[in-house]
């Protein structure tokens, strides 16, 4: 058994250490700002700490302080609001949005990466409790690892191919392949998407990826991914060099075409298969008893 | 948000401003006038009408 002090700490510093890793700065510039970074690790502190002091508080046992915890613990619904607000009201000032699906992911992701940092305080400080602090060394990084694992969700990489494809004019209709995507009327656009622009069409391995990709939000996702890294030629109020992705209905495939700042397919193409698919978008509906029927 | 077009009989009965434009090369520049006045795009009929559209 090991004193209070040593088991609340292993809690602690494995919980805090756990929300920095998952609080990556990554390409999809979020959490960009200082200031967002730390709030989440004020937050992530906080919630070490009330998973670390849970294992004494039960072993005491203190129902009293294990009633508080709980109550205590619901307060981290307020970030999944507070992630949202944010980033809509963000939403309004954007050129190319990133549309409510992703942000809803965005902000439920944020909410539960909180609740694993309870969960990994909670087994550390338990581990250090019962067995001591030499082997909540080994639980906490164990932890840290299997929690980011469970953070990790499927790609577009994971459900769809991608080739390049060519981008063509059939009058003033700009076309993706065989995909019709919209009408461009002004010659100097025309002429600037022909030089300029990077296509791509995106196959889907089965019909739940089809379904997927129909998602309005899931394309919005990809494109905003993409700007991102490549960047769009786009200026208030000249939106004909928007990015768009059109799904042909017949085939199922999607196709987008973008005109970047850096034209580079390959990393385009990279860039969607890293594309997280919201879970918003995921479809299971197919696997159901009715969607086995209809698909067959 | 406008039509331009080089012959009003091909446009009927609408709600919103049409420019009737004497040449191609006058048309072309009042779509592109309209177009970033008004912030919109132009889209092209293929029949010597242009519309501005907001979306």
């Amino acid at each position: 058994m090991q004193s209070y002090g040593t088991v609340i700490l292993a809690g602690i510093v494995a919980g805090f250490i756990n929300r920095w890793v998952l609080l990556r700065y990554d390409y999809r510039h979020y959490p960009t700002y200082p200031h967002g970074h730390i709030t989440h690790l004020a937050l992530g502190f906080i919630a070490a700490s009330l998973g670390a002091v849970a294992i004494p508080a039960i072993t005491e046992p203190d129902w009293v302080a294990v009633t508080f915890l709980a109550l205590a613990a619901q307060q981290f619904r307020e970030i999944r609001d507070m992630e949202r607000k944010t980033l809509s009201s963000l939403e309004e000032h954007k050129l190319i949005t990133r549309g409510h699906d992703y942000i809803e992911g965005i902000a439920r992701v944020f909410e539960m990466r909180n609740y694993l940092v309870i969960l990994t305080a909670l087994v550390t400080a338990g581990v250090a409790h019962l067995w001591g602090w030499q082997l909540a060394l080994v639980a906490g990084p164990l932890m840290i690892y299997g929690t980011t694992k469970l953070m990790s969700g499927s790609t577009i990489g994971e459900i769809a191919s991608i080739e390049p494809a060519e981008v063509s004019f059939d009058g003033a209709l700009l076309k993706v392949a065989d995909v019709p995507m919209m009408n461009v009327g002004l010659k100097a656009a025309r002429d600037k998407i022909m030089s300029e622009a990077l296509a791509v069409l995106i196959h889907p391995f089965d019909d739940e990826g089809r379904l997927t990709l129909q998602s309005p939000g899931q394309r919005m996702a990809i494109i905003h991914d993409v700007t991102s890294i490549l960047g769009a030629k786009v200026d208030i109020g000249e939106t004909e060099l928007l990015p768009m992705a059109r799904m042909h209905a017949d085939k199922g495939y999607l196709a987008l075409f973008i005109v970047p700042n850096e034209p580079d397919m390959d990393v385009l193409m990279e860039m969607i298969k890293r594309v997280p698919v919201l879970e918003s978008a995921r479809s299971s509906t197919l696997k159901s008893y009715w969607g086995r029927k209809a698909a067959d | 948000m406008a039509i331009v077009t080089q012959d009003p009989g091909l446009v009927q009965g609408c709600g919103c401003p049409v420019f009737v434009a004497n040449e191609s090369g006058q048309q072309k520049r009042l779509v592109l006038m309209l177009a970033r006045i008004l912030g919109g795009n132009v889209h092209d009929l293929e029949n010597g009408v242009f519309i501005i559209c907001k979306h």
